[in-house]
């Protein structure tokens, strides 16, 4: 047996071998770890949430009446035109999409990439980016006016047998988006499935038992069904990285094959996928930061989580503002009059307030994150990320609404002006958003517990001895004080 | 329940162990005894288990292929037989011919990746016989732990080498604790 131990000492790299920072802070057990996160199910609803879905639920509704009203009345609602034909629509559309990406990279990228701190938020970001494609899916469905027509999106031919071009943009980015939504539903399900085992077998009263049971579809976690499971959580990952990278430059041939002034560029699938990842990280710093804060998650979403992740929006924004910058070169150095005049206009039109707002928001605001003290202050990571949410916002907008508005002939030259179903459903689509994901947090373990549980430090079976650990802080005395 | 319990025959024996370290050693025992009908319940995958089970790599990603390749075929009769045959498209000037095939890459692309995930997603389950809502093993009260931080190596009666006391009395050998039998209907 010596021998044995020996020779697997041996395997183990030098590197391994050193001292690392640990995932989870202040030595916590992993009972410890599954009281915490699979308690907030358990626990009593607080009145804050009551609330706080009052709040998210009658802005949502109000969104769905306001689709519901566009259904009934026509397209006309909107502030939508010719020359202006896609305006808050795609700009909403394409925002949604967007901010799903972060969550495919925390869930597939970091996986195929071992960054194993991935494990404390995968879950929640997955969670946001189902959400937010199912915000998203909303706009193409809804802006084509006849919503009766909606199904000639599906590649079926109509009664005339007209086929629909497989060899069209809008074709791919049916089937992307579909996909995509698919593929992050099964792989956010798989994921769960042992940490509906565990609430499964917490559960106290008879309808958690039923629900959580058949969630569980009979988890065991044997080996040899978390032999299979593994290969299959490896190959959806492995599968979603190109997906997620695909979804995004998809969108993006939307606008990039067309030949519209500042659409027509090459430069697009790269600048919308690097965007998406930006605005993304955004959007999950956004929820965790509450959600850390309430649910005292504060050994498991370190400080150390949220300023990897600063990091992140720092290098993803600086690609965007490279993008932003080559745009306006090859503007200038193609000298193309009508390239150059869209850009000009971009910042310097009608509309420069929307060009402004995201240039600050996404290229001067994340600068902020090269500073250590910056990345570890609650108020500095909430302001830069709401920031980014707004700056991304307005980076579609800017790209749909300007390149439209004014394009080569300036008799057909117009201007758009959203009307309140615009606003509102915009805003309802924020508020559809927020209550799918409060429910989430409500009845859903919003930790892959099982995933932080294989990255601690006694997961690995060549640990040894088994630290003791120091569980004797209660869950309520956990909080900043020693984050 | 005990006396009509006893009379049963056993579905198991099992035992816990301490850590993920004590199981990942028992295991290896449990392979070098020649037992074939066992399995070892952890709340998270433990690195190299399979190794100490003498169990290979697992051979979903074959079936995966082949769910992937079939969405790729669907994809190519989906695009080209309405593109060439049924409604011929001439968009931009381009017809359907060699030159053009790219446009029709991103839709191929998709359906692989899409029949592949619903046959990793279902393939997972399949393998790994879910879904079972009941399973002996949830008869047993302690087991109720495994998805929280217990460790458990069950050996089932159908093993050829296993014997009601001597598979309980090896697993206590090999530093399992709490060695029992657990039955059918339990």
């Amino acid at each position: 047996m010596a021998e044995t131990q020996v020779s697997a000492e041996k395997m183990v790299p030098f590197v391994e071998r050193l001292p690392r920072r640990p995932l989870v802070e202040n030595n916590r057990s992993m009972a410890w770890i599954t009281d915490l996160i699979a308690g907030v199910p358990e626990s009593k609803t607080p009145l804050w949430w009551f609330i706080a879905i009052a709040i998210t639920g009658s802005i949502a509704a109000f969104g769905i009446f306001c689709i519901l009203y566009l259904l009934f009345t026509g397209v006309g609602v909107w502030g939508n035109n010719i020359p202006v034909g896609w305006a808050f629509d795609i700009t909403n559309f394409v925002f949604w999409i967007g901010i799903g990406h972060a969550g495919t990279l925390i869930s597939a990228i970091l996986l195929l990439t071992r960054q194993k701190w991935r494990t404390a938020v995968n879950r929640s970001a997955e969670a946001m980016t189902l959400f937010a494609v199912m915000c998203a899916a909303i706009f193409p469905g809804i802006h084509v006016g006849r919503i009766w027509m909606v199904w000639f999106l599906a590649p079926v031919p109509n009664p005339n047998w007209i086929w629909p071009n497989f060899r069209s943009p809008l074709m791919w980015d049916v089937f992307a988006v579909s996909t995509y939504f698919t593929v992050s539903v099964l792989f956010w399900f798989l994921g769960l499935v042992p940490d509906l085992g565990t609430l499964r077998d917490r559960a106290k009263s008879q309808v958690g038992k039923v629900v959580y049971g058949i969630l569980a579809l009979g988890w065991r976690g044997g080996n040899r069904q978390w032999r299979h499971y593994e290969m299959a959580y490896l190959i959806l990952a492995g599968l979603s990285t190109p997906l997620v990278l695909s979804v995004h430059s998809t969108v993006s041939f939307d606008f990039a094959t067309s030949v519209l002034p500042g659409w027509h560029t090459t430069i697009f699938p790269p600048y919308f996928v690097a965007g998406a990842i930006f605005g993304g990280f955004a959007m999950v710093l956004t929820l965790l930061i509450p959600a850390r804060s309430i649910y005292k998650l504060h050994d498991v979403i370190t400080w150390n989580h949220i300023d990897v992740m600063c990091k992140i929006i720092l290098l993803t924004g600086l690609i965007v503002c490279y993008a932003y910058s080559m745009e306006f070169f090859v503007a200038y150095y193609g000298a193309n009059p009508f390239e150059r005049f869209a850009f000009i206009n971009r910042y310097f039109g009608p509309y420069w307030w929307a060009s402004w707002s995201m240039f600050t928001c996404n290229c001067l605001m994340p600068q902020l994150f090269w500073v250590r003290a910056f990345r570890r202050n609650i108020i500095t990571v909430m302001f830069v990320s709401m920031c980014v949410n707004a700056g991304m916002w307005f980076e579609r907008f800017t790209i749909f609404v300007i390149s439209l508005h004014r394009d080569f002939l300036p008799s057909s030259w117009g201007m758009y002006y959203p009307t309140w179903v615009d606003v509102s459903t915009f805003v309802g689509t924020i508020g559809i958003f927020v209550t799918l994901f409060l429910l989430f947090v409500r009845f859903l373990p919003m930790v892959a517990i099982s995933e932080v549980r294989s990255v601690m430090p006694e997961a690995d079976p060549h640990h040894e001895p088994p630290v003791p650990h120091a569980d004797t802080t209660a869950i309520e005395d956990v909080g900043e004080a020693h984050a | 329940m005990t006396a009509a319990a006893a009379k049963q025959e056993p579905f198991a024996a099992i035992a816990e162990f301490a850590s993920a370290a004590d199981l990942y050693h028992a295991a290896e025992k449990v392979r070098d005894k020649g037992y074939r009908f066992w399995d070892v319940h952890s709340p998270f995958p433990i690195h190299g288990m399979n190794k100490a089970m003498g169990l290979g790599k697992s051979y979903l990603g074959y079936i995966i292929f082949c769910g992937g390749f079939t969405g790729f075929a669907t994809a190519v009769c989906l695009e080209f037989i309405p593109s060439s045959f049924l409604y011929p498209l001439i968009v931009h000037g381009k017809p359907v011919s060699f030159f053009t095939v790219p446009a029709f890459f991103p839709v191929m692309f998709e359906l692989t990746v899409l029949f592949s995930a619903f046959t990793a997603f279902f393939g997972v389950f399949v393998l790994n016989r879910l879904p079972r809502f009941h399973h002996p093993l949830f008869g047993y009260p302690s087991f109720r732990r495994v998805t929280r931080d217990a460790f458990f190596l069950v050996i089932e009666a159908v093993d050829p080498r296993f014997s009601e006391a001597g598979t309980v009395d090896f697993l206590t050998e090999i530093g399992g604790k709490e060695a029992t039998l657990i039955y059918e209907n339990d």
